[in-house]
């Protein structure tokens, strides 16, 4: 395994982060500290982070519903993030957004999205002002296999692939769009097939995986840098939770649950690098209770953290 | 009488319907085993069957472009828009071929759609998942606007909405769905285009519709122990709109106040104080007045969400500002 240790230490980190902020969440909701609703990211943390480490921090990323854990590996800060999914003034979008719509322009986050689909024309639209403004940047356009479906989907696809842009579309296939699985919802199931009609070049891979993952994007990323154009990789993942908190999960089998939790993503990478020698043991547990006191200090700023002001309701509507 | 909740009033008339004529079906994201984002359809699929209750991709566009073709083909869809939030990515079939091919095609086709779909603010969703944008489809002749507030409005506009062979709006409130309220078990319709009284009163007529009645409700209640007498009007149905209620109650009153959950400017509102003007300017005593929402997208934060929207207090002020008192 080609990683230094200090990689590793990094991408494992990110990852743990992000399970823990999205259990944290999920203790809110259940107390109702954090109000409305919030899609959680866990399970699928090793896509997030695997794409976003092999990115320049000036590469831009448009990001889901699905958000935190795309916020999280787009160097996003923890607490401010912890406080905008509370809706307070401290918050990255000072409480205006939440859950659905984390943003961080100076990360290079262009924004969540409450829309299925609702980012697939901001990361092509970015991707033309790349192009046009001349610098090496790119983007990376998260979306989940239902966003598929969408009609912007295959209109952003064509321009890109027309104009060649440097967007890497990045769908996380998670089995499910809310509940509605791809075999029901979807006329093909093997969704790169989505990116032949094109001419754009498509991969699938495990998701679970953050090597695959990294190695995957690395390639796509390096073709659209080169002039090359866009690309369409499908990354196979699971969400632990259901789609909201409301979820029963009617749809899916507690024995599917159990066979991607056996493939956990955390896990999947710690063991590798025991393996292969580059982490101890006790260094991934140190690891884990440094990520514990991230998130507590971070809910702790964002529970303390003040509503916005009144005034708010009327600022930042135009220039 | 019993009580049943908004959204189990909702589940009746849809089954009522469905087990009444087999042309009627349900379409829309996860309307079948999940049973729909606010549980109305619970029950549906296993009683109907996948053909008559169909989870479709997330695909608005062909949602409802291809409810209307069902439609125009001898189908009486229901198709469900989850949040009207997103009915900006369906707008081109709503606006240029929903409610536009029966007068285009000089009367040959009939267009019996129903889109359900739910909207309002209330549990801090942000600005992509709270809105209350009515007052777009006023603005398309050729659809109908419900917008029911009790259940038991909610059923008998329901029914007769799939019964109407016109294209129909039906927009829900993420809010009243636990709401409870007198249902009777015999059947019954409510018509379309018919408003009502909720509350007789004469110092003030106070029009609104949907989550807002149950604010001028409690807001009514607070008044008379003032010693303040107001009228309220349930629209239930915004377009077409039914002026003649409105107008009889102002040559009562004299005076009028809309209040509306949706953004003020270019909102409901305006459309209905200037039908007032119209229809009954010489018996206004006073300028007619909005309470109404604020022209913002809707914010997260819990306090500012709440900010955003009419309070009861927001009411009870402009009833008394309206009265000079
Ligand atoms: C346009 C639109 N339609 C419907 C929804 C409601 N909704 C939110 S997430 C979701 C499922 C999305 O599935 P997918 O794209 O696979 O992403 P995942 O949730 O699995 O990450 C749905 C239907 C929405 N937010 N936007
Ligand atoms: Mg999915």
């Amino acid at each position: 395994m080609e990683i230094k240790k200090e990689e590793a230490v990094f991408l494992l980190k990110k990852m743990m982060q992000i399970r823990q902020f999205e259990d944290k969440i999920w203790e809110l909701l259940s107390k109702n500290i954090a109000q409305g609703g919030s899609h959680l990211y866990a399970g699928e943390e090793a896509v997030a982070v695997g794409a976003i480490s092999v990115l320049n921090p000036d590469d831009y990323i448009t990001s889901t519903h699905r958000g935190h854990g795309h916020a999280i590996a787009k160097a996003g800060k923890l607490p401010e993030l912890m406080a905008e999914i509370l809706g307070k003034a401290t918050g990255v979008c000072k409480g205006k957004g939440g859950s659905l719509h984390l943003a961080d322009l100076s990360q290079g986050n262009l924004g969540a999205n409450g829309v299925v689909g609702g980012s697939l024309g901001i990361a092509t639209g970015a991707g033309l002002s790349i192009k046009l403004r001349g610098t090496k940047q790119l983007v990376v356009c998260f979306f989940g296999d239902g966003a598929t479906n969408q009609g912007i989907f295959h209109e952003s696809l064509n321009m890109a692939a027309k104009w060649s842009l440097p967007v890497v579309y990045l769908c996380e296939n998670n089995l499910y769009g809310m509940s509605v699985s791809v075999k029901r919802a979807s006329a093909v199931e093997d969704l790169t097939k989505k990116a032949l009609a094109y001419d754009m070049p498509s991969e699938n891979i495990d998701g679970m995986d953050i090597l695959a993952v990294r190695k995957t994007v690395r390639k796509w990323v390096d073709f659209a840098r080169d002039g090359k154009g866009p690309s369409f990789i499908v990354c196979d993942s699971y969400r632990y939770y259901g789609h909201s908190r409301s979820d029963a999960k009617v749809y899916r089998t507690r024995e599917e649950e159990k066979f991607w939790k056996g493939r956990d993503p955390i896990i999947l990478f710690g063991k590798k690098l025991i393996e292969e020698n580059i982490l101890q043991e006790e260094e991934i547990k140190g690891l884990e209770s440094e990520v514990f006191d991230e998130i507590e200090q971070a809910t702790k700023f964002a529970m303390e953290s003040p509503l916005p002001k009144p005034e708010a309701l009327y600022e930042d509507l135009y220039v | 009488m019993r009580e049943i909740t908004y959204r189990q009033a909702l589940n009746e008339a849809l089954v009522e319907e469905m087990e009444r004529d087999e042309r009627v079906f349900l379409m829309g994201e996860d309307v079948g085993p999940y049973g729909g984002a606010y549980g109305v359809s619970k029950g549906l699929i296993e009683k109907f069957g996948e053909e008559r209750v169909r989870d479709t991709a997330i695909s608005e566009a062909a949602i409802i472009g291809a409810g209307l073709g069902a439609a125009m083909t001898g189908m009486r869809p229901i198709v469900e828009i989850m949040y009207i939030d997103f009915i900006g990515i369906c707008m081109g079939q709503i606006n240029n071929q929903v409610a536009k091919v029966r007068y285009m095609f000089g009367g040959k086709t009939k267009v019996p759609l129903v889109i359900r779909t739910e909207g309002g603010t209330g549990r801090t969703l942000g600005a992509h998942h709270s809105q209350s944008l009515e007052s777009w489809f006023i603005h398309i002749p050729g659809i109908k606007v419900v917008m029911p507030a009790t259940p038991y409005d909610a059923k008998g506009l329901l029914k007769t909405s799939i019964r109407d062979d016109n294209p129909i709006l039906f927009i829900e409130h993420k809010m009243l769905y636990n709401r409870k309220g007198e249902v009777p078990e015999s059947e019954y319709l409510v018509p379309v285009g018919e408003a009502e009284v909720k509350r007789e009163g004469s110092g003030v007529t106070l029009i609104t519709y949907s989550q807002m009645l149950f604010y001028c409700l409690e807001a009514a209640e607070e008044l008379e122990k003032q010693g303040i007498s107001v009228e309220i009007i349930d629209l239930r149905t915004l377009l077409p709109l039914d002026i003649q209620t409105i107008v009889e109650s102002v040559k009562k009153t004299n005076r009028a106040i809309i209040v509306e959950e949706d953004c003020k400017t270019g909102g409901t509102g305006a459309e209905i104080g200037m039908q007032i003007m119209e229809n009954a300017f010489d018996h206004l005593d006073a300028p007619i007045k909005r309470v109404a929402g604020a022209d913002v997208p809707m914010p997260k934060s819990p306090n500012l969400e709440k900010l955003a929207i009419p309070s009861k207090e927001d009411i009870i002020k402009a009833v008394k500002e309206i009265l000079g008192k």
